[in-house]
């Protein structure tokens, strides 16, 4: 069972767009609401409301700071999920068969029944997808809402993984990265959408689409970036009035501008 | 990562004790009765206990008998699978020994060969991970792993002579394995520049973690302390584990009393050392997923 299937008919996943996540979190919290609320054993926290509180996250979002050679320091907002890899090396580690790669949609999966929480599928992961939870002694990761997106209880609109319903900015879409004809395989192809840690031959099936390069000012010529700057030209260059009277009168002071 | 008590037990003692069980099975010493009841009695104790000692750190330790199930993929299934084998086999071969006064030749290699083989699966399960490059180093960690099981197993056994050239050639390898492993993670050419793929517009600085507690990632996988002391257990360790016992067994001394108080001292010695040894193996080893996280 812990070994990978030789193909999967689909290759459900996600592409994340760091060009417009704003790091709001809301994939964070719907996830962990939805994963404590349904499918298998919730994701317990641990001194939730003590001095040092942690818990059990199947989707986290980190922040970095990317700082070009020329120009300014861009913040990246970075959601970090399983990313339900072909070559999962946490599905071949198992001992007992509780992870396993389904056939039919690719999606990694824990069956909690047979897990023992021996941790070593958490050890292989380079991602950090897999969470032990303290609780259940059992190991959670992403399921990809697979209680969601063929959930004919649900309507239509929501048979996408709660992360992607969630997201207000459009950062995340859900689809079959096994078809080139998918909208997600043709927003892979059109922005260059690229694999975490390809040296590790995991062959991730979600995809990162890169930032979008920062407009920047071409120049110091203030009327090459606003059309309407010579019409903006300030109206008085000397403070008149009082203000003018109280600027000159500072100027006269010792140290002020003569 | 983090040095679990319960692992750090587990890989000492059983190496210790399968290592025994492979020169008890190739008849060194060809030990018989009640001499042979307590080499067995300690061999099975290490062995056994090393193995119930690694059930400790389990979320779920009743329902470990199915980790016998996929010896086909998963190295932990086949280091289960191993040992079970090795110890059955051995039993076999103890109870003819003890009981009957005869040993059964063919038993004790095919013992011999499966205890030397559980060790090997143990030093795969670490091996295999790419995700840490210092542990990711073959045929060295194996290697590591079987000089230093058959190291103590010689001394166990009391075969004087082998346990000379295995102690030389386990600190010969423990210092072939620090001395690669400390380029291992630059080597892997795994940074936060490949994490993120970041990398090609600019240099890359982690900014925010996603929560300003820690997790189960951090605790197990980013274990940072005693890494700073790593150069003085090295010393320890190395001193302990190889040279103590080195220098018990080449002192020449004369009286059996005094003799096996030295061979005493070396074991103990060396144990320890190993221990030690083992502990740097977990605290040392640095897992790819702190650079998510800004650290190592």
């Amino acid at each position: 069972m812990t070994e990978l299937p030789a193909a999967t008919q689909r290759s459900m996943g996600l592409v994340i767009d760091l060009d417009t996540c704003v790091g709001c979190q809301a994939c964070v919290i719907s996830c962990k609401g939805w994963n404590t609320e349904n499918y298998g054993a919730p994701l317990s926290d641990q001194d939730a409301y003590g001095a040092a509180p942690s818990g059990s996250f199947l989707n986290r979002v980190h922040s970095y700071e990317v700082q070009p050679e020329q120009g300014q320091a861009q913040l990246i907002h970075f959601p970090k999920s399983c990313l339900h890899c072909e070559d999962a090396p946490c599905v071949t580690v198992c001992p007992t068969g509780a992870s396993y790669k389904r056939v039919e949609d690719g999606i990694v999966l824990v069956n909690e029944s047979d897990c023992i929480g021996c941790g070593l599928c958490a050890w292989s992961c380079p991602y950090g997808a897999r969470e032990l939870d303290l609780a259940a002694g059992v190991m959670k990761k992403c399921t990809l809402c697979v209680d969601r997106i063929y959930n004919e209880n649900l309507p239509e609109e929501d048979r996408i993984p709660t992360c992607v319903r969630s997201c207000p900015s459009g950062a995340r879409h859900f689809g079959d990265l096994g078809d080139p004809d998918s909208e997600v395989s043709a927003l892979v192809a059109d922005r260059g959408g690229m694999d975490l840690m390809p040296e590790m031959g995991t062959r991730p099936v979600n995809k990162y689409l890169p930032p979008r390069p920062k407009d920047r000012l071409a120049g110091n010529n203030p009327q090459d970036i606003d059309l309407l700057a010579p019409l903006l030209s300030p109206v008085a260059t000397d403070a008149a009035g009082f203000l003018g009277w109280l600027d000159r009168a500072l100027d006269k002071l010792p140290g002020g501008e003569r | 990562m983090h040095p679990a008590p319960s692992v750090i037990v587990f890989t000492t003692l059983s190496g210790l004790g399968f290592g025994l069980l492979f020169f008890l099975g190739l008849g060194m010493p060809a030990a018989r009765g009640m001499v042979a009841f307590v080499f067995y009695a300690i061999a099975f104790g290490l062995a056994v206990g090393g193995l119930l000692a690694s059930t400790l750190h389990l979320g779920r330790p009743e329902r470990a008998w199915k980790a016998f199930s996929q010896w086909r993929s998963s190295w932990l299934s086949r280091e289960g699978c191993c040992a079970v084998a090795a110890l059955l086999t051995m039993a076999v071969h103890a109870i003819s020994a003890i009981f009957f006064d005869h040993p059964l030749a063919l038993v004790g290699i095919a013992g011999a060969v499966l205890s030397v083989g559980t060790v090997f699966t143990t030093s795969m399960i670490y091996t295999q991970l790419k995700t840490v490059p210092r542990w990711n180093m073959f045929p060295l960690t194996p290697a590591l792993f079987l000089t230093l099981s058959l190291a103590g197993g010689a001394l166990l056994a009391g075969q004087d002579g082998q346990a000379i050239w295995l102690l030389i050639l386990a600190g010969g390898t423990l210092l072939a394995y620090w001395y690669q492993g400390d380029s291992a993670f630059s080597d892997s050419g795994t940074t936060l520049a490949t994490a993120t793929g970041l990398g090609g517009r600019g240099e890359v600085r982690a900014f925010e973690p996603p929560h300003t507690g820690s997790n189960y990632l951090l605790r197990e996988m980013v274990h940072q302390v005693g890494r700073k002391h790593s150069r003085r257990l090295r010393w320890i360790g190395f001193t302990l584990a190889i040279i103590v016992p080195l220098l018990c067994l080449l002192i020449p001394v004369t009286g059996l009393a005094l003799k096996h108080s030295l061979a005493a001292v070396a074991v103990l010695a060396h144990m320890v050392g190993v221990a030690c040894t083992r502990w740097l193996f977990f605290a040392e080893a640095e897992h790819v997923v702190g650079l998510y996280y800004g650290k190592r």
